[in-house]
C-alpha cells in the first residue's frame, strides 16, 4: 500500500472548471472519503487519480512519486465501480483473475490467488457464474475481490454501495470498512451519502463546485463545521441567517435574539445560527427561555421529528420517540412547548452562496 | 387501464389479441402461400389444388441454373460477409468512439446504400464498372468479384447500423475496469471490448449473409454467364414460364435463411440487438 498526495489538482472542461486546485493527502492505511452533491467534482478527482482523465494543471503522487502522466494501466490502482463494470462475458473467477493475468502470473498462483480472494467476499461457491447470473450483492462483491487481489497500491471505490437495497448498503458498508482496516488499504471513497461518508472514513473531504470545503474526521466536520454548507451537508441542521449583536447575542432575519456562547464562533464573517435538530431538547408548556407552538409532528418509529414555530422562525427537532405515557408523547400541533440547548451546541458559521 | 368494470378490459384485450393475429397473418400469408402452393399438383396456380406433390422439388433439383445459382448466391453471400463486416464494425468505432470532422456526413453516407433503389445503384455500378474495365483492361462487371464488390455495399449499412447499436449499449466502465487492471489499450480491445460487441457483429455477418443471399436488384446487371445468382436465376425462369418450381426454390430459400436466424439466435438475442 502507499500514500496518495494531491498537489494543486485542477480540471477544466471547456470552459467550467470541474475540479478547482484541489490539495489533499491520504496517508498510508487510511480511508477518505469524497463527499458532495453530484457535480462538485468527487468523481472527476477520482479519476484522475485512476488515471482515466488526464488533469489540466497540478500532481498526483503515489508514495512521493509522480504519477500524474503514468496511464491508468500502469497505475496498480484497484478500482470498484458503480456499475461495478463487470466483464459480462468472463465467469467471476475470470473477472477476479483478469488483474493477475494482465501481470503474468502462472496459472497455478493465479487460480490460487483468486481462490483466496472469492473466499475473502464469502463467494467461492459462485466462482464459476457469469455476472448476470449472480444478484447486485454479489456482483458487488466480485467487484471487490477483482479490486483487491491485483494487491493495489490504491483502492478506489466510486459510489460502490449506490446500487445496493438500503438493508444491504448498510452491511457492506461495514464488511468493506473492516476489509480495509484488516488489510491496511490506502483508500479513496467517492459518495453523495452522508451516512456512507460518516460510517466509513477515517477523515472526510467535503467538496463543492470543484472546491473543498472542509477537511475533517467525521466528529470535526459534524460537531465543528466550518460553513453552513458543510453543516447542512454532513447532517440535518437548523440554520437561521441574521447576525451577531453582541459577545453572547445572536439576531435572527426573522427578528428573534438568541443566545449564543462566546466561544461558538470562531470566524469573522459568521451570518448563520447552526444547530442540530438532536442537540434541542423539547418539553411541553410555555416555562422555558424559549418558547414556541408546534407545528408539526412526525412518528419515525425510533425517533419523532417536531417542527417547532418561535416567531418567524422554524425549528427542526429530532428526539428519541417518547413512551406512550410520557407528557411528550401527547403533544399534538399547536400546543405550547419550549425549547433548551446547551449553550456550546450551536455554532455560528458563514453562510455560503 | 381499468375502464369501470371488468367486461371491458377483457374486450379490450380481446381486440388487441385480434389486431396482433391480423398483424402476423398479413406478414406471413406471402411466406405461407409460397410454401403452400410448392405442393399442389397442379402446373397454373389455382385455390383448392386438386392434388399434393413433390414434384416441384424434384423439377428444381433437375435444373443446373439453380443449383449453380445457389452455390453462386452462397459463394458471394458469404464473401460479402466476409469482407464488408470488418469494414462495417472498423466504421462503426470510429462513428461511436471518436470525433473527427465531417463525423455527421460519414456515418450518413455509410447508410446511404440503404436509401438508394438497388436498381439504380446496380445501374450506376454497372456503369462504373465499364468505365473501370476500359481504364484497367480487365474484366470486372460480369466476374465473381465485381458481384462480391457490389455486394459489400449492401453489407456495410446493415453492418454499421447493428454494431453502432452495440457499442451505444455497451458499459465503457468495463474498459476502464480492464484498464485498470493493468491491460494496455490493445488488450482491453481484444479481450474486453470486442467480446462485448460479439452479438452486434454476429447479428450483422447474419443480416449481411442474408441481404446478400437474397438481393436481386442489385445483382441483375452485374451478373455474368454462369455466374447468376439465385435470385437471378429465378427471375430468368420465370421470363419463360409460371409453375410452382419457383416456389419450391422460394421455400428452400425461406428455409435457409429461417434456420440462420434460429441458429443466430441460440447465440445472440437477436431481438436484444436489433
Amino acid at each position: 500500500m502507499a500514500s496518495l498526495g494531491i498537489e494543486k489538482l485542477t480540471k477544466r472542461f471547456g470552459t467550467s472548471l470541474a475540479v478547482d486546485d484541489l490539495d489533499l493527502s491520504v496517508n498510508e492505511g487510511e480511508l477518505v472519503a469524497l463527499l458532495g452533491p453530484s457535480g462538485c467534482g468527487k468523481t472527476t478527482t477520482l479519476r484522475m487519480v485512476a488515471g482515466f482523465l488526464p488533469p489540466t494543471s497540478g500532481r498526483v503522487l503515489f508514495d512521493n512519486e509522480d504519477v500524474t502522466s503514468l496511464p491508468a494501466y500502469k497505475r496498480s490502482t484497484g478500482m470498484v465501480f458503480q456499475s461495478y463494470a463487470l466483464f459480462p462475458h468472463m465467469t467471476a473467477a475470470q473477472n477476479v483473475g483478469f488483474g493477475l493475468e494482465m501481470r503474468n502470473l502462472g496459472a497455478a498462483e493465479r487460480d490460487s490467488k483468486v481462490g483466496e480472494a472469492l473466499k475473502l467476499v464469502r463467494l467461492s461457491h459462485l466462482a464459476g457464474r457469469l455476472p448476470r447470473e449472480l444478484s447486485g450483492g454479489q456482483q458487488q462483491r466480485v467487484a471487490l475481490a477483482r479490486a483487491l487481489v491485483i494487491n493495489p497500491k490504491l483502492f478506489l471505490l466510486d459510489e460502490p454501495l449506490s446500487n445496493l437495497d438500503a438493508k444491504l448498503r448498510s452491511e457492506v458498508r461495514i464488511e468493506i470498512r473492516a476489509l480495509q482496516q484488516r488489510l491496511g488499504l490506502t483508500t479513496l471513497l467517492v459518495t453523495h451519502d452522508r451516512e456512507e461518508a460518516l460510517t466509513m472514513a477515517d477523515r472526510l473531504v467535503v467538496m463543492e463546485g470543484g472546491k473543498v470545503r472542509q477537511i475533517g474526521t467525521p466528529r470535526e466536520l459534524y460537531d465543528e463545521p466550518q460553513d453552513a454548507f458543510v453543516a447542512d451537508f454532513v447532517g440535518r441542521c437548523n440554520i437561521l441567517p441574521g447576525r451577531r449583536e453582541s459577545e453572547s447575542r445572536f439576531r435572527t432575519v426573522g427578528g428573534l435574539l438568541l443566545t449564543v456562547d462566546t466561544a461558538a464562533n470562531e470566524s469573522n464573517n459568521a451570518n448563520a445560527f447552526a444547530l442540530r435538530p438532536e442537540r434541542i431538547s423539547i418539553s411541553p408548556g410555555a416555562n422555558g427561555e424559549t418558547q414556541g407552538r408546534v407545528e408539526a409532528v412526525t412518528y419515525l418509529g425510533a425517533q419523532t421529528e417536531y417542527h417547532v414555530r418561535i416567531g418567524n422562525e422554524l425549528f427542526v427537532v429530532v428526539r428519541p420517540t417518547p413512551g406512550a405515557s410520557e407528557p411528550l408523547a401527547a403533544l399534538k400541533p399547536q400546543d405550547p412547548v419550549s425549547l433548551q440547548w446547551e449553550p456550546k451546541a450551536p455554532r455560528l458559521v458563514p453562510q455560503t452562496s | 387501464m381499468f375502464v369501470g368494470m371488468t367486461g371491458r378490459p377483457q374486450l379490450g384485450r380481446g381486440l388487441l389479441r385480434t389486431a396482433v393475429a391480423l398483424a402476423y397473418l398479413v406478414i406471413f400469408a406471402p411466406v405461407l402461400m409460397i410454401v403452400l402452393t410448392s405442393f399442389f399438383s397442379q402446373q397454373i396456380i389455382s385455390f383448392p389444388p386438386p392434388g399434393l406433390t413433390w414434384h416441384w422439388y424434384v423439377n428444381a433439383w433437375d435444373k443446373p441454373e439453380f443449383l449453380r445459382g445457389f452455390v453462386t448466391s452462397l459463394q458471394v453471400a458469404l464473401l460479402a460477409a466476409f469482407v464488408g463486416v470488418p469494414i462495417g464494425t472498423a466504421a462503426a468505432l470510429a462513428i461511436v468512439r471518436s470525433d473527427f470532422p465531417g463525423k455527421q456526413a460519414v456515418s450518413a453516407l455509410l447508410l446511404a446504400p440503404l436509401a438508394v433503389p438497388g436498381v439504380v445503384a446496380g445501374s450506376g455500378l454497372f456503369m462504373f464498372y465499364v468505365l473501370a474495365e476500359n481504364l484497367l483492361d480487365r474484366d470486372i462487371k460480369a466476374t465473381t468479384q465485381g458481384l462480391v464488390a457490389a455486394h459489400v455495399l449492401l453489407t456495410i449499412p446493415w453492418t454499421v447500423r447493428l454494431v453502432v447499436a452495440s457499442l451505444q449499449g455497451l458499459d465503457r466502465a468495463a474498459e476502464e475496469a480492464a484498464a485498470n487492471l493493468g491491460a494496455s489499450p490493445l488488450t482491453v480491445f481484444r479481450r474486453i471490448t470486442l467480446p462485448m460487441m460479439r452479438p452486434g457483429i454476429v447479428a450483422a455477418a447474419m443480416f449481411s449473409f442474408i441481404q446478400s443471399f437474397e438481393n436481386l436488384d442489385l445483382s441483375i446487371l452485374l451478373v455474368g454467364p454462369g455466374r447468376i445468382t439465385l435470385p437471378v436465376a429465378m427471375l430468368n425462369y420465370l421470363e419463360f414460364r409460371i409453375d410452382p418450381t419457383l416456389a419450391a426454390v422460394a421455400t428452400v430459400q425461406i428455409l435457409i435463411v429461417g434456420v440462420l436466424m434460429v441458429v443466430t439466435d441460440r447465440f445472440v438475442n437477436l431481438s436484444r440487438v436489433v
